[in-house]
């Protein structure tokens, strides 16, 4: 069994950019009076003179990232995701996706395990805002390793990205040895036929604890890891609906827009099977602490543990 | 109407009120809570036209907390004026809790406005200004703003929005304590002259020290005389302010004080509140 890192992902996404900007000059980075809360403060320290505070002001650092970008810079401009996949949402639409412009966006202190600030700071959307962009790439990684190769991952990548980064200190579950970042890639972490279990970010984690407690009662689950939500991988999403009938989505987003609805799209079309969503049933979250809430909106492995049993029982 | 030593024993306890309850949250904004706690007491206590036996009469005068992260203190004021009761604030934050962790107009009483996204409350501010125009109702609306929060695009939008509307019975009251997340205002943004940019933009605008009451009165009434253009007060203040370790330090814009630390504040402002209610 590989080391357990425990750490939040943003710190994992400022530790990566660190390493990538050693050797690619044209990273810049952007922040919006929260460097310390994103982690970019990492890179900051590091390379004071490629890093720029523009202050509370998300449309107008976005706005400035597609100009970098455009001058043939590789900006990544990060905020909270709710000002940054939100308030800057159109200015990411019009200037940053619809030019195509080689611009990273990151989300940070995404979902309901934001925890304490309550409902205006837990970003619930913005996997569907980015999601519906064209040609945008939305990447929502599960944990330290993962997040630090997705983020080489991010900035190698040609054309616009969005990173989805927590605030919540979680524990690692992938082996850095052979673990593996393919962009657009799933990755199934526990094999079996009875049910598919499709998880993407903080919780993954959760769901692997479920479907492994699970295995004692008899219940072969299939878990995938989609840590690039856009573009799919349709093979892997259509393999598991042909070889499991059913599947379960496990998201710490909305239940419209995000994970599921990107599973939906294509079993809807290629193999239409029954889905089951686990994540925010479309409401406001509240003010809490993480674990808390998490628990409350059915995102921890017992409720997960639940709906798997439910489901594969109900078949 | 409260005289300025009664005054100074309000914010004092509502300080200790905002300590309280980010104590209790393990989590929250105490520095800017502490900055603006003197304003809010006086805007409650002396200025606003408002009952909390009747938190929503239209009529009323509004406040929107457009730094809406500063809540405690405004929790603890909106408490002590009897919209709701003390011992909420040792929920703040807590699941199922009332006081959430940035205002929610719909389920705190006093509450005029949802917020916590800076640049929005300022304009949500406007709207009100505007109806009441339109409903030719004489009800004042006022907005506090950091000084950081000054650097959203919206805040000018709103001031543009203002002034072209002649909105004179609107006051945008900027905490200026000098400081936001990554440093001090100056070295992120560089606001200054902020004075020059609101007369820029229309507004008749009052330079104060936000813990003066006096200066805060002042402000307010000529506020209140002004025809045919908004107002703005710029109150120079110490973020922090009433808790030593806490004052000017930027470290303490959004965190809790662990037990020791809690001690120390507590003792503090306990100390504070005993001295002033002596001098009653
Ligand atoms: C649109 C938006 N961007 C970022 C934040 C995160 N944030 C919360 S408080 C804060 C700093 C605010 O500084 P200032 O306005 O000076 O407030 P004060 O010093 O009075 O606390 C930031 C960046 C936010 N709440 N809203
Ligand atoms: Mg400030």
């Amino acid at each position: 069994m590989a080391e357990v890192v425990c750490k939040p992902t943003r710190e994992s996404f400022g530790i990566a950019l660190c390493e990538m900007a050693k050797t690619n000059k044209d990273i810049v980075v952007l922040d919006a009076d929260l460097a310390a809360a994103t982690k970019t403060s990492i890179f900051q320290k590091e390379f004071p003179e490629r890093f720029f505070d523009c202050g509370i002001a998300e449309a107008n650092m976005v706005g400035t990232a597609a100009g970098l970008a455009a001058a043939g810079k590789i900006p990544v401009a990060a905020s909270f995701a709710m000002f940054s996949a939100g308030r800057a949402y159109e200015q990411i639409r019009n200037s940053v996706a619809y030019p195509e412009l080689n611009v990273k966006i990151a989300g940070s202190h995404a979902g309901i395990s934001t925890g304490e600030d309550g409902a205006t700071h837990q970003c619930l959307e913005d996997i569907a805002l980015m999601r519906t962009l064209p040609g945008m790439v939305v990447l929502n990684p599960a944990d330290h390793f993962e997040m630090m190769e997705a983020t080489k991952a991010a900035i190698n990548h040609v054309g616009p990205v969005y990173i989805r980064l927590g605030r919540l200190a979680i524990d690692s579950f992938n082996d850095p040895d052979t673990y593996k970042f393919e962009l657009g890639k799933g990755i199934t972490l526990h094999e079996g036929n009875d049910i598919a279990v499709i998880a993407s970010g903080l919780v993954v984690n959760e769901a692997r604890k479920a479907v492994n407690a699970l295995e004692s009662e008899g219940i072969n689950a299939r878990l995938i890891n989609i840590h690039t939500i856009k573009p799919i991988d349709r093979e892997i999403v259509i393999k598991a609906a042909k070889e499991c009938g059913q599947i379960i989505t496990v998201e710490e987003h909305n239940i419209i827009g995000g994970l599921a609805d990107a599973v939906c799209e294509v079993t809807s079309s290629e193999c239409p099977v029954k889905v089951t969503r686990v994540g925010v049933q479309d409401r406001f979250g509240y003010s809490g602490p993480a674990w808390e809430l998490l628990e409350k909106f059915g995102l921890t492995e017992n409720n997960i543990g639940k709906v798997i049993r439910e489901v594969v029982n109900n078949k | 109407m409260a005289d300025n030593a009664q005054l100074r024993l309000l914010a004092a306890k509502a300080r200790l009120g905002a300590i309280i309850g980010t104590y209790h949250a393990k989590s929250g904004h105490p520095g800017g809570s502490l900055s603006a706690a003197d304003v809010f007491t006086y805007l409650y206590f002396n200025e606003m036209n408002v009952n909390p036996e009747n938190p929503d009469d239209e009529n009323r005068d509004r406040f929107v907390l457009s730094k809406g992260h500063c809540c405690p203190s405004l929790y603890a004021v909106l408490a002590l004026k009897g919209f709701f009761d003390w011992d909420e604030l040792k929920v703040l934050r807590h699941v199922g809790a009332m006081l959430q962790g940035h205002p929610d107009m719909k389920n705190t009483p006093g509450i005029d406005m949802s917020t916590g996204s800076l640049g929005q409350g300022v304009s949500a501010a406007c709207g009100m200004a505007l109806a009441g125009k339109l409903d030719q109702k004489d009800y004042r609306v006022y907005t506090v703003l950091g000084d950081g929060e000054c650097e959203e695009g919206e805040v000018w939008e709103a001031a543009m929005f203002a002034a072209h509307h002649n909105l004179d019975n609107i006051v945008f009251i900027v905490d200026q304590n000098g400081l936001q997340i990554d440093g001090t205002v100056e070295e992120v943004a560089g606001l200054e002259p902020l004075d020059k940019k609101f007369e820029a933009f229309g507004f008749e605008v009052a330079k104060i020290d936000g813990h003066n009451f006096d200066e805060i009165a002042e402000a307010f009434n000529k506020a209140r005389e002004t025809k045919g253009v908004p107002f703005a007060i710029l109150m120079q203040t110490t973020k922090g302010k009433g808790v030593s370790f806490m004052e000017d330090q930027v470290g303490w814009h959004g965190k809790a004080c662990n037990d020791d630390e809690y001690k120390v504040a507590v003792k503090e402002l306990e100390d504070e509140i005993a001295r002033l209610e002596a001098e009653l």
